[in-house]
């Protein structure tokens, strides 16, 4: 399965560099440019790339779908309830916890942690609908391949 | 309760991402969450009605930096109907969603619907307003699609796409106007408006926004989707999609729009009510030669959507009453309609009148509150289409618009004529051979019915209870665009 072994090996180097780069998108969105929606799709670039290289099954096996579901529940569960914490100071959405120093990691109170919410949603949702267009889409195109490929069914039913 | 008012988008929300956690064997436990999210909101209206008006600062940003949430009474008169409804429709859907699979995924997009039309009804800042309508929609178009049948996904498709033309068009009046005024709070934009007067750019914006919000709430030009996209929904939803959703995303928006932000002119009157009477007279031309019960309903929603905009564009105090009256009670009977017509699909399994008839012996509950409906739409006293018809015609002779109001009586007219033909079809004549074993609805469908047909009797006869507090004041709030003004951004928190 997958591409070649330059390919792969290459892929190997640079996979954590890439998701370095997504974290770091996401912690330090409220100081750039950038976010929890930008380095989230920057983090499922990632995974995308080790689908393409390494073929479906792998990816699947380092984020099963229903583990994306739940996390994708949790981001936005997270996020509502940053929003309700500001309830403690009186005011929905209030950003109440101490700022810090300007141009630091700490200095925007609530927001890293919003924008981290952010980026799990946004990582298990487009990760989700990668995964069923490339399922379900190769089973409407080629359907007379795989309409009877019993495996391929039950591989649909294991990891969905 | 001030201090509560974001929890009406903060609760539905919330259920929505919550229940999606819970396992398929938990789904009667999530059947009571959500009923109980339901009635928790519809108990914050409830304290809502008669509150002073005021406005909340999202993250004490004060105006117009941050998000302002705007509490007056017309948010609260679409607050009230989005929650009877919404909550009315959810019982309804216990039993009758027991045709479809995976329940919770129903209800978690039910729940996100909610959301999303409360988000529109209560946002004072319109990118916000945008932002919530597109949560609606797009839950709606997923529950459009819902059963994934050949039709369904059709139709869902052909929502989606007209769906986001408009929102592409709303999205691009709204760039248009923050780029002439440099603000996205609905009250700055008005003082702005005020202070420089219309120009090209805010004309251009408005058309784009009465394009965009005339789609979202089914006006004529704009009507391809609905006569696909409502019969096609599930019953609940299609109650939902015809009793609130057109009402919170394309007349509400358009009243905001219209009456608060950029100003009531002469041109903006004779468009509203072009549209109005276009979308009248087409819709119930059409839907008096349908034989799907759903479709024809579903062309009623568009005929009846033209008699609030008339009064809407009537821009007199009349007018305004009777055109907020007419929403009002289209929610409760155009609601109870979509149901019925989903209680004799759930018994008969067809929405084909041809092949029904003398349901009355079989099923007098939902044939009962069945005929209810369609004399309240019908305008037939003392049910409450009939007082509000009544007060859009009285208005429209006031204002000296005789050819108009002699259309509004003909259209009233034709509604009949096509409801007495549902009548003979469905509910009387002889019943076909092959539906002689068809049972009543479940009790908690059939009681969610009966609650239906009490409110339209009682919205029309009590009206000198709750016009006052519901109504008559909400008219106040949307002649009045400096009071909105002021509510927003003269008051310090």
């Amino acid at each position: 399965m997958g591409m070649s072994l330059i390919v792969k090996k290459v892929t190997q180097f640079v996979i954590g560099l890439i998701f370095l780069y997504g974290i770091n998108i996401i912690l330090f969105g409220h100081l750039g440019v950038g976010g929890g929606f930008a380095g989230g799709v920057i983090l499922t670039c990632g995974f995308i790339l080790i689908m393409l290289v390494f073929g479906r099954e792998k990816a699947i096996q380092k984020m099963r779908t229903n583990v994306a579901h739940f996390l994708s529940c949790i981001g936005a569960l997270a996020f509502l309830a940053i929003a309700l914490l500001g309830y403690i100071d009186g005011t929905f959405f209030f950003n109440f916890i101490d700022h810090g120093k300007e141009f630091h990691l700490h200095s925007a109170g609530l927001i890293p942690f919003a924008d981290i919410a952010i980026s799990i949603i946004i990582v298990s949702a487009i990760f989700t609908i990668f995964v069923l267009l490339v399922f379900f889409g190769r089973f409407v195109g080629d359907a007379e391949e795989y309409e009877n490929d019993e495996e391929y069914v039950g591989n649909i039913d294991r990891n969905l | 309760m001030q201090q509560l008012y974001p929890l009406f988008v903060a609760i539905p929300l919330g259920v929505a991402f919550l229940i999606l956690l819970f396992p398929k064997s938990l789904t009667k436990l999530v059947e009571v969450i959500v009923a109980i999210a339901e009635i928790i909101l519809l108990i914050m209206v409830i304290a809502l009605i008669g509150h002073e008006p005021f406005s909340y600062f999202i993250g004490k940003w004060i105006p117009p930096i941050g998000i302002t949430l705007v509490s007056d009474s017309i948010s609260t008169l679409l607050l009230l109907l989005i929650n009877i409804v919404g909550l009315l429709s959810l019982l309804y859907s216990f039993k009758y969603m027991e045709m479809y699979t995976s329940k919770i995924r129903f209800y978690s997009l039910f729940m996100l619907m909610v959301a999303g039309m409360s988000g529109v009804v209560i946002t004072g800042d319109i990118f916000n307003l945008f932002v919530f309508l597109e949560i609606a929609t797009i839950s709606s178009y997923a529950l459009v699609g819902f059963g994934c049948e050949h039709e369904e996904l059709e139709a869902s498709f052909k929502y989606m796409i007209l769906g986001s033309v408009s929102s592409t068009l709303i999205l691009l009046g709204i760039a248009i106007l923050y780029a002439t005024f440099g603000t996205l709070n609905m009250a700055d934009l008005a003082n702005s408006i005020l202070a420089n007067g219309i120009n090209r750019s805010v004309l251009f914006a408005e058309g784009l926004f009465i394009m965009g919000f005339g789609l979202k709430g089914a006006m004529v030009p704009f009507h391809a989707w609905l006569p696909d996209a409502h019969p096609s929904a599930p019953a609940p939803i299609s109650a939902m999609l015809s009793g609130v959703l057109i009402k919170a995303c394309g007349i509400y928006a358009i009243i905001r729009v219209v009456y608060h932000v950029i100003g009531m002119t002469n041109i903006t009157h004779i468009i509203l009510m072009s549209l109005g009477v276009l979308s009248m007279v087409v819709g119930v031309l059409l839907a008096v030669g349908q034989w799907d019960f759903k479709r024809l309903l579903a062309y009623h929603s568009i005929s009846q959507m033209g008699y609030v905009m008339v009064g809407i564009g009537l821009a007199t105090p009349l007018g305004i009453l009777g055109a907020l009256f007419h929403l009002m009670n289209h929610a409760f009977f155009k609601s109870l309609l979509f149901l019925c017509s989903g209680a004799v699909e759930y018994s008969t399994g067809t929405r084909n009148l041809k092949e029904m008839g003398g349901l009355f012996k079989r099923m007098p509950v939902t044939s009962s509150s069945c005929s209810i409906a369609s004399l309240s739409i019908s305008g037939i006293p003392p049910f409450n289409g009939f007082w509000s018809k009544l007060l859009i015609i009285i208005a429209l002779v006031q204002a000296e618009y005789y050819a108009i109001a002699a259309v509004t009586v003909g259209v009233s007219f034709l509604t009949l004529v096509s409801f007495i033909k549902v009548q003979r079809y469905s509910i009387f004549g002889d019943l076909p051979e092959k539906l002689k074993n068809i049972k009543e609805v479940p009790v908690l469908m059939g009681t969610v019915l009966v609650i239906f047909a009490v409110l339209c009797l009682l919205s029309g006869l009590l009206y000198p209870f709750f016009g006052n507090t519901l109504l008559e004041i909400a008219r106040d709030t949307v002649i009045d665009q400096q009071k909105y003004i002021q509510l927003v951004l003269q008051v310090v928190p």
